[in-house]
């Protein structure tokens, strides 16, 4: 039950927020951030008291779980299971969730209950989407963040240049999402119904789908449509065209919410459902996914070297980034699987502190374009510092979370296909030339005009010393969060080295 | 004979065209709008309420079949009817002309509606459908006054009776090769038709015949490539009269086609459902890439409706025992969502001058003049996208999965393609509410209480698509019931 509530906490957060503009502009800041702190206390108590060793062979795998039947006509039901990887993500999710309403305190001055909202929508549909077991609940919530993701782009966004670009961002964001989720409905209904020829029982449940035993030419296509789906959300190269303008023209928090959180429903996705239900197809398919996550970590770095807006710059680390959670998760060894949730983990606070950052900055100079900016170490008081930790910790320095998620992929993997791993590394290079590219062009150089301007209010100073104690905790002592998350990667590993095993001995037979 | 069984089973059909007699001749003696439209909401609220008796009967009247298709029609056209009678007062307050014909013609429309979904016979057909037409030409051309609606009603009735030749002489041709008027006839005949046929192919005479009668219905259904009346008509006609055409008139001929492709023997069957399930994929495509640049809100109803129906054509195209029930789900949800819109139209629309407001910068900033309107306006069109926690997701589903149970893989891909389309349009139309400058002056509205009648109405239409998409239980138990009935 509980389970429930952390869905709808959020969701009846949302509909107060927006009735409540009526008597107080600032109630609605008030009653989001007492939400999603509500949802953050809710999952550190079932973090701190729960049990995540591995399950015995009769005990269930999940923490908790909670099912009633909803359609019986096909089987539907609300299936709502928590495991460590889910616990971590929503505790995420209430994180940033408060954070971005933080920093959209200022920002956002008109419509704030509508925009609050939206803000709490997206959180239910997020923690829904990670708590979801049943194919069909999982798909509902994959596509109801959408709207509200939509309108926070389209109403509250930035237009860059003249003309509705920011419309036309977040329209091409829903199309790409939308469409590309069609795909999975499809794969989902093709899964159920075979599985219902082969056993008379029509049901979308995620445990009974793990045992169907689909045909191999269709389940490489059934597995396609999963993968396309989680790709675009990733997002990976070929289909990431809706990602650095969506960034571009979101407000802060919409920034925040979409490379914090949204991004690691697609690894989650990949992580829960694409290969567990075709591990073998998974694995056929795994040099494929690692070479278009090596493309997605060259030409996300490249690119953004090249870029002059800070949100687009960042928002192209972020397709650098996932592109080690791609490989990492096709792997097959836990060990990578392990880093790759332990990117997600640092990558949600590095691109959200940079986001914020970036956001604080165009409050102070109102440009986001960093041609007029330059030389402004000197200028705002602490603020630039805040910027140098989390741009170290963005190129994966030491004694942050993301060199121990880095360096546990590359490690990882290196056994299963240590060419990539060579490559990838090259990656690292080209992360420490665009965070001190954006480093230089922004707070070094030649001043562009004079003047102090506002150092960090206490609210401020407050989101960045928490993201910065953070990301050095996980960076320092990272074992918790993977004592957490390991009784859920193993079988997972297991399935991939398994379906390996299986295809050798086929092909020794054959 | 008509027994009294059957009285009682046709008692819907019945006390909608008594109410149609009692509003003619309430208008030949007084005037009253008011009293009119609560005449007629009256009526069509006895009449939903007569159903269960009716479904009941165990009627089996001369020339029709009271199965679970003939409920599912009656139901929802009476619903659509009941939702469109309470909305139109409000609208037709601001019309200057005669206000009261409106209900009879609606009354009129009903009576064919009910008639066509139950008829299994050629002739009843016929009738119903012509009963069905004929109102609508004049409701189109409600506002004669204004060039649009004229030009529309009279484009409308000529294209509609290009459309029923070509039904009559589909029929012809049918009735020459089986010697049968009756639905359930044609079966036996067909097949005997087809045994004795010259080389065991399809027969040259029975196809023609098909593919007319497939042509005269796709044009009310407005599928694609006889389409081409409809986005005139339904950016002329008075948005009321749209809506008709847009609900009751494309259900209720949906239901009869369904009806018909039953009957076609399986020997038979196969190339008119590869001909089905062409015109569904030119439809579902064409329609949404059509409707992609308008910037009349009613015309690009109008487009969307073709892209609709195409998908809907899918659960005539796919054989099974899910097919009557994805017909009524989709129909159902499909009904609702557009009620929505329109009502929405016709709200904004009230004002005594001239044509409705459909243009899109009548709906600029919408949501910051009357909240409650855009919210019911996004939720239709939401619903009409197929987005998850509406009705209309619901039926997308049952499409898809009709089509993925059915391995039929490239008109799942169009059903995608075509929502990936369409999502662009809707969403541009959606985002148009809550922009926040106001493009064009806002109307001023008539208040009264005929305006908290059609604000209620929309209201309950909101809950509706929510509620179906949220909980669509009830209603999937229901349809299922019935297509097992069917």
């Amino acid at each position: 039950m509980i389970l429930l509530w952390l869905i709808l906490i959020p969701f009846f957060g949302s509909l107060l927020c927006w009735q409540a503009e009526r008597w107080n502009q600032q109630a609605p800041r008030w009653i989001a951030l007492g939400t999603m702190l509500l949802v953050l206390v809710t999952s550190l108590v079932l973090w701190v008291g729960g049990d995540f060793s591995p399950p015995g062979v009769s005990e269930s795998p999940w923490l908790l779980e909670w099912r009633v039947p909803w359609i019986p006509r096909f089987g539907i039901e609300i299936h709502l299971a928590m495991d460590g990887l889910s616990l971590i993500l929503v505790a995420l999710a209430g994180l940033l969730g408060a954070l971005a309403v933080l920093c959209s305190w200022n920002e956002i001055v008109q419509r704030v209950g509508f925009f609050h909202l939206n803000l709490l929508f997206i959180m239910s549909g997020v923690v829904g989407v990670f708590l979801a077991l049943d194919l069909f609940l999982f798909f509902l919530f994959w596509e109801a963040m959408l709207v509200p993701m939509y309108f926070l782009i389209a109403l509250w966004g930035h237009s860059g240049s003249p003309g509705q670009t920011r419309i036309r961002a977040a329209t091409r964001f829903f199309i790409y999402t939308q469409a590309s989720g069609l795909l999975m409905l499809v794969a989902i209904l093709a899964l159920v119904f075979v599985n219902y020829s082969n056993t008379g029982v029509m049901t979308f449940s995620y445990n009974a789908l793990l045992d169907a035993d689909v045909p191999d030419g269709l389940a490489f296509w059934l597995m396609l449509g999963f993968f396309i789906a989680f790709a675009v959300k990733l997002p990976v190269v070929p289909l990431h065209g809706w990602l650095p303008d969506a960034h571009a023209q979101a407000p802060t928090a919409g920034s925040v919410d979409l490379a914090g959180i949204l991004l690691k429903t697609a690894a989650y996705g990949i992580l829960r459902f694409a290969i567990p239900l075709f591990p073998e197809q998974s694995q056929a398919f795994a040099p494929v996914a690692m070479t278009l996550g090596l493309v997605g970590i060259f030409y996300g770095a490249i690119l953004a070297c090249g870029q002059q807006d800070i949100k687009r710059l960042i928002a192209y680390t972020s397709i650098s980034h996932m592109g080690f959670v791609l490989i990492a998760l096709y792997s097959g060894s836990e060990l990578a699987m392990q880093g790759a949730i332990v990117i997600m983990v640092a990558h949600a606070f590095s691109s959200a502190g940079l986001f914020i950052l970036s956001g604080q900055l165009y409050e102070r100079v109102k440009t986001r374009d960093m041609r007029q900016m330059g030389g402004l170490w000197g200028r705002i008081p602490t603020l630039p510092g805040f910027t140098m930790f989390f741009v170290a910790a963005s190129l994966g320095m030491p004694a942050t979370a993301n060199f121990i998620g880095e360096f546990m992929v590359l490690f990882g993997t290196f056994p299963s296909a240590p060419v990539v791993v060579v490559i990838a590394s090259g990656g690292l290079v080209l992360a420490a030339i665009y965070s001190l590219l954006l480093m230089q062009r922004v707070h070094f150089g030649r001043e562009t005009s004079q003047g102090q301007l506002a150092g960090p209010d206490a609210r401020e100073y407050a989101m960045m010393l928490l993201l910065l104690g953070l990301t050095l905790a996980v960076g320092l002592n990272p074992q918790p969060l993977l004592d957490t998350t390991s009784s859920m990667v193993q079988p997972v590993a297991a399935l991939f080295s398994d379906s390996a095993g299986l295809a050798v001995q086929a092909e020794e037979v054959d | 004979m008509l027994t009294l069984t059957d009285l009682i089973g046709l008692l819907p059909l019945v006390i909608v065209a008594a109410t149609a007699i009692l509003v003619m001749l309430g208008i030949a003696w007084q005037r009253h709008h008011n009293g009119t439209a609560a005449l007629t909401v009256g009526g069509l609220v006895l009449a939903l309420m007569s159903l269960p008796l009716a479904s009941n009967a165990a009627a089996s009247p001369p020339l029709m079949t009271l199965d679970g298709i003939a409920l599912m029609g009656s139901v929802l056209v009476l619903a659509s009817a009941l939702a469109i009678a309470a909305m139109s007062p409000h609208y037709l307050a601001s019309y200057t002309g005669p206000q009261e014909e409106f209900y009879l013609l609606l009354l009129c429309a009903v009576t064919g509606a009910l008639g066509l979904v139950a008829s299994s016979h050629m002739a009843m057909l016929f009738i119903s459908l012509e009963l069905l037409s004929m109102p609508l030409y004049g409701m189109v051309a409600y506002r004669f006054r204004t060039e649009r609606s004229l030009e529309a009603g009279i484009k409308y009735l000529v294209l509609s009776a290009a459309a029923t030749a070509f039904l009559l002489f589909g029929m012809a041709l049918l009735y020459a090769r089986t010697g049968q008027l009756e639905f359930g006839a044609f079966t036996a005949g067909l097949t005997s038709a087809f045994t004795s046929g010259l080389s065991g192919g399809p027969d040259p005479w029975i196809l023609g015949g098909a593919v007319l009668i497939v042509v005269g219905l796709g044009f009310k259904l407005s599928i694609m490539p006889f389409h081409l009346w409809t986005p005139d008509v339904y950016q002329g006609g008075i948005a009321p009269a749209t809506l008709v055409l847009a609900t009751i008139s494309k259900l209720a001929v949906f239901l009869v086609l369904l009806r018909l492709m039953m009957a076609v023997p399986a020997v038979e069957s196969e190339w008119l459902r590869n001909l089905v399930s062409l015109l569904a994929f030119i439809s579902m495509l064409g329609g949404n890439l059509l409707a992609l640049f308008q910037l009349n809100l009613k015309r690009l109803l109008g487009y969307s409706s073709i892209a609709h129906l195409g998908y809907l054509l899918i659960a005539i195209a796919v054989e099974g025992p899910l097919s009557v029930e994805t017909s009524g789900v989709y129909l159902f949800t499909y009904v609702v969502a557009t009620l929505g819109a329109f009502g929405v139209i016709m709200h904004v629309s009230c004002s005594p001058h001239g044509e409705d407001a459909a243009e899109l910068h009548h709906y600029r900033g919408l949501f910051w003049r009357s909240p409650w309107l855009a919210a019911v306006m996004t939720l239709s069109l939401l619903s009409l996208a197929g987005i998850p926690l509406t009705a209309g997701f619901i039926g997308k589903f049952y499409i898809i999965a009709l089509g993925v149970a059915d391995s039929r893989w490239w008109l799942v891909g169009g059903v995608v393609a075509g929502s990936a389309i369409g999502l662009f349009y809707y969403l541009r139309v959606m985002v148009t509410l809550y922009l926040p400058e106001p493009g064009s002056q806002p109307r001023d509205s008539l208040e009264g209480k005929q305006k908290r009648v059609g604000e209620l109405t929309l209201m309950v239409i909101a809950v509706l698509i929510l509620l179906l998409g949220i909980y669509p239980v009830p209603m999937i138990d229901w349809l299922a019931a019935l297509a097992r009935a069917a």
